[in-house]
């Protein structure tokens, strides 16, 4: 399947930290023909197994990128129907109004976020953002019905597509991290073509948005010898400070700080120079908000890298990115994979 | 029925650039009519002869839509954009929009709530901080597709959810327009003459109903808007402007007109002699076409009769469609029993 299919698919399908079955069962579904093995765990992670040539010593790698998208949950049915809501990860409330979602009750119901609106509002509040506690969602039916099909703690997702943007560049919600997840299966067919000693496990996780929980139980399970995170970084926008963005055409990105193992790090950026790949730096002076986080101190503590895709309006419904990077990061991903020997432990040691 | 509400609030069509819709509307309406024109402003009139009284109805419903028009291309590729017509600035962020004739989609983004300070989520963003990114790298890319003074709609679908409710763009007034259309392929034929009016530029200020009324000078005008409905969560009960699926709403007076008094009478009986459900408009703010026309000439007698839309000037408004066939049969019914 193309990566941009695939990434249409998995982004139609609503997974909220927490409710990642629905998605779990697709990616699963795509990873077969790539992996000898694939597995769901009962928090729903999925593992891809991948190996070509049985050598002693090999390392055991896992990658991982998140399936969970953000969100909202409903709290409340008032007297007239109308459902409150609560944020599943961080959630601007500013992108709220007017949005389309789905409610995800007994079925699916379709409904739209509303509020107070502006000509009722005093003239001072008009340069205000509305909060949450002063929206509703709209789901067109009368107070008995909604009661009927929707509980409190049910998931709402946003209706945003894949939309095709100029060139390579694509819009929608949950590119956070499902783009990882098309790393996974790119990376997986580029290594199709390449001699690799190498046992690795692709591993679709879940609830990264509340806590990097599902990472934390996923390398627990696989005991790697290597991590690695595939992530979003933010794409550079007009109304946010450069030296904080990165370019949407030059590549993925290799983040350095703690939570990245040097060494490892340098292999992956030498790796980049030598097949004259693109490739940016982002510093991350602290533990970074990705699955590396936990992967690094599992058990034993894991040699772990980080690598970021630009993505503009992270965590809203038009999160944008370049798919051409997508592609370059499981070619360089791939090739990384390719380069590591069974004399991993010695040099990485410190 | 619904495929025509579809595909009237589907297309693009921003004061000044209704000429997509006009095209849509001349379509429908050609067949039942006995001529169809435009004047200078753009607005469209379908004109269906009378049995002999020779006096003018004039139906009026406007097609433009309210929506953006593009400023200027950043070296960036990022489009500057002005409002046109009154949008509150906070339902824009994280929206999808189509740019120009051919519909470029492009969204308007935010920077993520990762790089923002605490006290930033406490403001509305203002327009002025606010682009259109399609995707272009370059202020040469971007200018391949867009240009300054190519304006610029929401992208959203008509979907149909919930009770016999429709979410889409543009309801105000493209219900109007359908629901003008509607009555006017029902094969009738009255005393009267009628002149089905399809006005351009309401949202701008009611520039387009200026001239139909000058120029149609009619006996009476019945005026079919999209209004606003707030019967929401945080709105006391006695500010609900309109309520949602209890029927058209009949205007007594708003911010640009008193309704004339018979003709509301006249309305509220038929209402009540065939059973249709009806509600006045609360609330004596905002305003509409027949601002200009009831002021046209030596003044003209006009109503308004609205389908309550909430979430109106949204991507994302709501209308009952109980509620708009309730408006096409209360003003078939009034039409029919209007001797002049």
């Amino acid at each position: 399947m193309e990566i941009k299919d695939f990434l249409a698919q998995l982004m139609a399908i609503p997974g909220i930290s927490g409710n990642e079955e629905a998605v779990a069962r697709v990616i699963s579904r795509a990873f077969e023909p790539y992996c000898q093995e694939v597995r769901t765990d009962r928090f729903y992670n999925v593992y891809g197994r991948k190996v070509d040539f049985i050598k002693e010593g090999m390392p055991r790698i896992m990658v991982a990128a998140h399936m969970d998208e953000i969100g909202l949950m409903v709290s409340d049915i008032d007297e007239r129907g109308f459902i409150r809501f609560t944020t599943v990860g961080g959630v601007d409330p500013r992108i709220l109004l007017a949005q389309e979602v789905e409610v995800h009750g007994k079925r699916k119901l379709f409904g739209v976020i509303g509020a107070k609106p502006p000509h009722l509002q005093r003239p001072e509040d008009a340069r205000k953002a509305i909060r949450i506690k002063d929206m509703a969602i709209d789901v067109g039916l009368p107070y008995e019905r909604v009661k009927e099909l929707v509980s409190i703690g049910d998931a709402i997702t946003f209706v945003s597509p894949l939309m095709d943007l100029k060139g390579q560049m694509v819009s929608g919600k949950s590119l956070d991290d499902r783009a990882g997840v098309a790393v996974l299966l790119e990376t997986m067919k580029e290594l199709d073509a390449l001699r690799f000693a190498a046992d690795v496990f692709f591993v679709a996780t879940v609830q990264e948005e509340v806590g990097v929980r599902g990472a934390t139980i996923s390398a627990y399970r696989l005991e790697p010898d290597i991590g690695v995170a595939i992530d979003v970084t933010h794409g550079d926008m007009p109304d946010a400070p450069r030296d904080e963005t990165f370019s949407m055409n030059k590549g993925p990105v290799i983040a350095v700080g703690p939570n990245m193992h040097p060494k490892l790090t340098q292999k992956l950026m030498d790796v980049a120079r030598e097949y004259g790949m693109d490739y940016m730096v982002e510093v991350e002076p602290r533990p970074t908000g990705t699955d590396a986080r936990a992967i690094q101190i599992s058990r034993r503590g894991v040699p772990t890298i980080l690598i970021e895709i630009p993505l503009r309006y992270m965590h809203t419904t038009v999160e944008t990115l370049n798919l051409n990077t997508v592609k370059q990061a499981a070619r360089l991903l791939a090739r990384f994979i390719a380069s590591l020997k069974e004399d991993w432990d010695e040099w990485l040691s410190y | 029925m619904a495929e025509l509400l579809k595909r009237l609030t589907e297309v693009g069509g921003v004061s000044g650039d209704e000429g997509r819709v006009r095209q849509l509307i001349r379509q429908e309406v050609s067949p039942f009519v006995d001529e169809v024109y435009t004047d200078r402003m753009g607005n469209l009139i379908a004109y269906k002869k009378g049995k002999g009284s020779g006096k003018k109805v004039m139906l009026c419903a406007h097609m433009d839509e309210v929506g953006f028009i593009i400023t200027g291309i950043g070296e960036d590729g990022m489009l500057k954009f002005k409002v046109v017509g009154g949008i509150d600035p906070r339902v824009l962020v994280s929206k999808r929009v189509l740019v120009g004739e051919k519909g470029h989609a492009g969204v308007l983004g935010i920077k993520a709530i990762h790089l923002q300070e605490p006290e930033e989520r406490e403001h509305a963003v203002k327009v002025k901080q606010m682009y259109i990114d399609i995707g272009a790298v370059s202020k040469e890319e971007a200018s391949q597709a867009v240009k300054p003074g190519d304006y610029v709609v929401f992208d959203s679908k008509y979907v149909e959810f919930g009770d016999n409710k429709v979410k889409a763009k543009a309801l105000d007034d493209r219900a109007g327009c359908a629901a003008i259309i509607e009555l006017i392929k029902q094969e009738q034929r009255y005393g009267f003459d009628l002149y089905a009016c399809f006005s351009v530029q309401e949202e701008v200020g009611l520039r387009g109903a200026e001239v139909l009324g000058y120029s149609i000078n009619p006996d009476i005008a019945i005026v079919v808007e999209g209004t606003t409905c707030s019967d929401v969560p945080g709105v006391d009960e006695h500010l609900y402007t309109t309520l949602m699926g209890k029927g058209p709403a009949i205007t007594i007076m708003d911010g640009s007109s008193y309704a004339n008094k018979e003709l509301v009478g006249m309305l509220v009986n038929t209402a009540k002699n065939e059973g249709i459900p009806f509600q006045f408009k609360k609330g004596a703010s905002g305003g509409n076409d027949a601002g200009r026309i009831h002021l046209a000439r030596k003044g003209v007698k006009a109503a308004t009769v609205s389908i309550p839309c909430r979430y109106i000037h949204s991507p994302s408004s709501v209308m009952d469609l109980d509620d708009y066939k309730n408006t096409i049969t209360l003003i078939s019914a009034f039409l029919k029993g209007c001797e002049l």
